[in-house]
């Protein structure tokens, strides 16, 4: 909404407020604004008069002009087609400056001397919207009646200043200069006038011609008068710059007065050439599917949630939003039908969504005052009276049941300091109560306060709690903190796990990543291992952003691709997230998911680098597991089942016996590079006990150190092996290592040798040589006889 | 005798000087000390020495041994010296070689603010709670006083997945599930902080997901002020200890006064400059009372209890902190862009 000062200023006398403090106020009550500034940023320019105009030798576009400016006569060199003898013209003198930091100087226009420049409109600043089409191609022609050596921004009423308010949406009451003044007076404590309304009215009553019926409860009030013999012309040069410094483009001035009215009020209007009308006005909810021609030319397919205004045959009118085609005022209209009416709010929200945001629907969106409707009804046939000839017909076509009584609030000022956390005292509070233009009783501590309609957002104790601290000033609150019982603060026991998971693998050189929960079709589906229904939505704003993901990894693997095209080659990454699904209720799940390629750690120029592999990311796995307390918990297990996964380079996880993810390397289908992913469920993992930590004292005893080795079948899992050495050594085997994997000429092509690193130790005594003996020779034949392999070295 | 010592005194002298190696040290220590050495052969020649002169004798025979000893021994640490010191002179490295990269991870920059903010107010007492993500229309608008066709639920043009739910466009939901929860309605004190989607084109300024963090006091007595004591200790937490907040009247349907928090800027320090637009001020969060639509509406008698509540955006809080100009920056993780935030934050 954009505040024109000279047209707030018919209401409200701001001319001793500098209206950049004024703005500036106006923040501080809650209302933001983007920009202030002058509706015309030139300077120096005078209305002048083209005395002589001759073309110029040399040129053959240019004229030669002698322009009187009052108080001097100068030669100006000008090229618009339109120049020409007898023109009042706007003249910027040298030294004036142009919109776009032009500058006029005395030049030289080939060859002739030129003091000046002749303007036109577009030159001013004026944006083309607004711009006629004789204003696109030369300069502007002034009136003859305009004054020679006037000021022409003050001639052409531009010499305004604007500011466009960014209005918080509650305040319908301010998208109207009366009720932007309304605000400016409660900040100033100034008075506000509203406009005297005087009318001359003629012939038969408008309710004996015309019948109205109002067949829809979306409409609380619907008001009608009829003005006759309008002569249609251009509005006086105050209301088109008025309309244009409110950004709403000049048509004729029936139509302009209707903006105008809307403007000054509030209240949208909707003029209709009433011979086109008829005499039976029907406000009716639009039947599915009814066709309406709006006036852009446009057909509209209607829904029975929109209203529209129809007469005995047809609907013409889309009401609150935009007139319809065959009704509309056209230069050859004679008699005007008003329409003054409130629609109800949603369903005009409904409607403009769907066809058209207009001025009036954004104002019958936000909800108007039933007690202006009339008056603007009144108003408009006023200015139709004086600036259109028209004549006003007696009497109003009139529905009404809207609740017009001023509102009652009660509050104690216990309770508005108690909020505010101020100490405001009586008088400030019925000061502030009294620029706002609420009256009270006071009764008992109790103010009754009454709040007039045009105050649509005050309804409740705190909606005037807070009209009180706004324009008391929220600058004086004091901080302080609550006076609370002391509690300690606590994270969700999941959240609390899930950062120490974060720090863990920043520790273990990943680093986390953040990625879009909606992805695209393809990626939805990747690495997806469950079968469950997907989240979508019902209108995406792109393709690639349309389903709820169900793995992160394809999200990982597009933040890799992105790094490796910025040639950034070692990736080691994560993130911790949810995933979604539909089941019986929609689902969201915590997951951590990793993603390595390219080089772990190393240095280049030593040659001593640590190439990401399946061995590298188990560690990663097996030392996040350690961590999170489920040592000797979980097992490592190979698995062909995952989807878009290498099938012999991957495992699953599981902890406690149950599957809670899996890791490895991504199927070359999939990515061509060595890529290691992991992705484990949180929610499963971490609802699983986890003892605390206890401390065992470190045994005093010597250790004993014996290494074996055995052949074994390539396919054989070296668990197995191991799972026998740690039976058969029990609580005496304190440590099992593999120390080397071996493959080549000095066993058969299909075998393999693993050798295997053992501690024993025991917590009370020193082992004896032929204990540990005993066992290591049956750790021998247990393999051996249960596996089918052999000993190859101990 | 005793120009005998001298003798061998003076050729031990000589000797030692030409000895450049332990090996001939050792061949030394041999000739002088050794079995057959020239000191040795001399105590040989005791059992002729007459009675009397033997006690000096004896002394004057450990003297020159003790002596050539020390002497040897002190060539010995020379020549060592000397050794060790060739060798290390062979082991010179260049030191400006780069060093091995070490393997570390980092915390995203959102994340990074989030735990920052999460900090201040578990240490005031709040709980740190969440919510599903995937909401109802009932908590996302109309339990927060946001009926449909309500036009303030324009700002927040959200993703629907079927007409009654949708990916939630804020955290305040979950201040009233909070509410709801909490069976004997007594006081509140939480954060909630997680992701929110909202139906807008990604651009420098807008992102379809971005993060929110959302606190809750809910109790006897709760007034502005406290709102505006608690956001103080946010302020200074996250932009430095000379900042100030300042409180403007603003619009929320589900806070009523509603505010909107600009904090001084700390770039300028408030004499205005081009990141607070010269305004000395820059905007951070929107808060207020909560409305006592939403106190009734989730079990609260809003003449016993009040509240306040806030909204804060820890996307704008990190560009803002960290000067990042683009807020998919965030979104598209590139780790030279990650690689910038690992490090401990300074600059106090």
């Amino acid at each position: 909404m954009r505040l024109s000062k000279k047209f707030i200023s018919d209401y409200i006398d701001i001319s001793n407020i500098d209206i950049k403090e004024l703005a500036e106020k106006m923040v501080f009550v809650g209302n933001e604004y983007e920009e202030i500034r002058p509706f015309c940023e030139a300077t120096n320019l005078v209305v002048g008069e083209v005395l002589e105009c001759i073309n110029h030798p040399e040129s053959d576009h240019l004229h030669i002009c002698q322009v009187n400016l009052g108080d001097e006569i100068v030669q100006i060199v000008c090229g618009a087609p339109n120049v020409r003898k007898g023109l009042k013209v706007i003249v910027s003198k040298v030294g004036a400056t142009l919109p776009g930091g032009i500058v006029i100087k005395n030049v030289k226009l080939a060859g002739v001397e030129s003091n000046g420049m002749i303007c036109s409109l577009a030159e001013l600043g004026l944006e083309s919207k607004f711009l006629k089409e004789e204003d696109r191609n030369g300069i502007h022609e002034l009136p003859l009646d305009a004054q020679i050596g006037m000021d022409a921004l003050e001639y052409l009423q531009f010499d305004d200043t604007i500011i466009d308010f960014e209005l918080t949406s509650n305040r319908a009451d301010l998208l109207s200069m009366i009720g932007l003044a309304y605000e400016v007076g409660a900040i100033y404590d100034l008075p506000v006038t509203l406009p005297e309304i005087t009318l001359k009215e003629e012939g038969d009553s408008i309710e004996t011609s015309y019948q109205l019926n109002v067949e829809t409860d979306a409409c609380s009030i619907y008001l009608g008068k009829l003005v006759k013999n309008v002569v249609i012309q251009e509005s006086p040069q105050f209301i088109k710059s008025r309309l244009m410094a409110c950004n709403i483009r000049p048509i004729n001035n029936v139509v302009d007065i209707s903006n105008y009215v809307m403007l000054e009020y509030g209240q949208p209007l909707h003029f209709f050439d009433a011979d086109r009308l008829g005499n039976h006005i029907v406000v009716r909810d639009a039947k599915n599917q009814e066709e309406l021609v709006t006036l852009d030319g446009q057909t509209r397919i209607l829904k029975s949630s929109d209203i529209v205004i129809a007469n005995e045959k047809e609907s013409v009118a889309l009401a609150g939003v935009m007139g319809g085609l065959s009704t509309e005022v056209e230069n050859d209209t004679k008699n005007i039908f008003i329409e003054a009416a409130i629609f109800d709010p949603i369903h005009i929200r409904y409607t403009s969504k769907a066809i058209l945001r207009s001025e009036a629907s954004s104002r019958y969106e936000k909800g108007i005052d039933p007690n202006r409707t009339k008056q603007a009804l009144l108003r408009a046939c006023e200015l139709l009276e004086k600036y259109a000839s028209g004549t006003v017909m007696h009497g109003t076509l009139c529905h009404d049941n809207a609740a017009k009584e001023n509102k009652l609030i009660s509050i104690t000022l216990n309770k508005i300091n108690q909020v505010l956390g101020m100490q405001l005292e009586s008088q400030e509070v019925e000061s502030i109560l009294r620029r706002l233009g609420f009256t009270y009783l006071l009764e008992n501590d109790t103010y009754q306060v009454t709040v007039p309609t045009r105050r649509l957002d005050v309804n409740i104790k705190e909606d005037l709690i807070e009209e009180i601290g706004r324009i008391y000033g929220y600058h004086h609150v004091l901080g302080k903190l609550p006076i609370v019982p002391m509690k300690q603060g606590t994270y969700a026991l999941k959240e609390k796990k899930i950062k120490e998971i974060r720090h863990r693998l920043e520790s273990l050189g990943l680093y986390q990543v953040f990625t879009y929960s909606l992805v695209g079709e393809k990626e939805s589906r990747q690495f997806v291992n469950q079968d469950k229904e997907f989240v979508s939505l019902l209108a995406p704003l792109s393709e690639d952003k349309k389903i709820m993901r169900q793995s992160i990894i394809p999200s990982l693997l597009t933040v890799m691709e992105y790094n490796l095209a910025r040639n950034y080659k070692d990736i080691q990454i994560f993130e911790t997230g949810s995933i979604y699904y539909k089941e019986d209720t929609y689902k969201e799940e915590q997951m951590v998911a990793g993603l390595l390629c390219g080089n772990y750690a190393g240095n280049i120029w030593q040659n001593q680098n640590l190439k990401v592999d399946f061995y590298l990311v188990k560690g990663i796995i097996e030392n996040l597991l350690h961590y999170l307390g489920f040592h000797g918990r979980y097992q490592i297990i190979a698995d062909e089942n995952y989807k878009d996964m290498h099938p012999k380079m991957t495992a699953s996880i599981l902890v406690d016996n149950t599957k809670i993810g899996y890791f490895g390397k991504v199927h070359p289908r999939t990515s061509k590079r060595d890529v290691y992913v992991f992705e484990m469920r949180l929610d499963c993992l971490l609802s699983k006990k986890v003892r605390g930590i206890k401390y065992k004292e470190v045994s005093k005893y010597p250790s004993v150190h014996k290494d074996l080795a055995f052949i074994m079948p390539k396919s054989m899992e070296s668990e197995k092996v191991m799972a026998i050495l740690k039976k058969v050594g029990g609580k005496l085997l304190t440590n099992l290592d593999v120390f080397d994997v071996y493959e080549g000429e000095n066993v058969g092509i299909d075998e393999k040798s693993i050798a295997y690193a053992l501690t024993f130790q025991n917590d009370t005594r020193t082992l004896s040589d032929e204990e540990v003996t005993e066992i290591f020779n049956k750790m021998i034949s247990e393999v051996e006889s249960k596996l089918g392999i052999q000993l190859r070295s101990k | 005798m005793q120009k005998k010592i001298s003798e061998i005194k003076e050729q031990l002298q000589n000797r030692l000087n030409q000895v450049n190696t332990l090996n001939e040290l050792n061949d030394l220590r041999v000739e002088f000390l050794g079995k057959k050495g020239l000191i040795t052969e001399l105590s040989s020649m005791m059992k002729d020495i007459p009675f009397e002169e033997k006690k000096t004798f004896g002394s004057l025979l450990n003297a020159i041994k003790d002596e050539t000893n020390d002497l040897i021994n002190h060539k010995k640490e020379t020549l060592e010296m000397d050794e060790l010191q060739k060798k290390l002179e062979t082991e010179s490295i260049d030191v400006t070689l780069p060093g091995t990269k070490l393997t570390v991870g980092g915390i995203h920059p959102l994340i990074r603010v989030i735990d920052e903010i999460e900090e201040v107010f578990v240490s005031m007492g709040y709980d740190v709670v969440e919510g599903p993500e995937i909401e109802t229309d009932l908590y996302n608008f109309e339990k927060l006083n946001l009926p449909k066709g309500h036009p303030a639920r324009d700002a927040q043009d959200s993703f629907y997945i079927t007409d009654e739910m949708l990916l939630r466009s804020q955290t305040s939901p979950v201040q009233a599930r909070t509410m709801d929860a909490n069976i004997e309605k007594g006081p509140i004190r939480v954060i909630c902080p997680g992701k929110v989607y909202r139906r807008d084109d990604d651009d420098a300024t807008h992102s379809h997901q971005f993060t929110q963090i959302e606190g809750l006091v809910v109790d006897k007595d709760i007034s502005l002020a406290d709102l505006k004591g608690t956001l103080e200790i946010l302020a200074k937490k996250l932009f430095g200890e000379e900042r100030e907040i300042r409180f403007r009247p603003s619009f929320f349907p589900f806070t009523e006064p509603s505010i909107e928090v600009d904090v001084s800027c700390f770039k300028c320090g408030g004499v205005g400059c081009p990141i607070c637009k010269e305004t000395g001020w820059i905007e951070i969060l929107g808060s207020g009372m909560v409305h006592p639509n939403v106190l009734k509406g989730c079990g609260y008698d809003p003449e016993k209890y009040t509240g306040f509540a806030f909204g804060i955006g820890p996307d704008r809080v990190a560009m803002l902190k960290y000067g990042i100009q683009d807020v998919r920056s965030f979104y598209t993780n590139d780790l030279r862009f990650l690689e910038d935030f690992n490090r401990v934050e300074g600059g106090e």
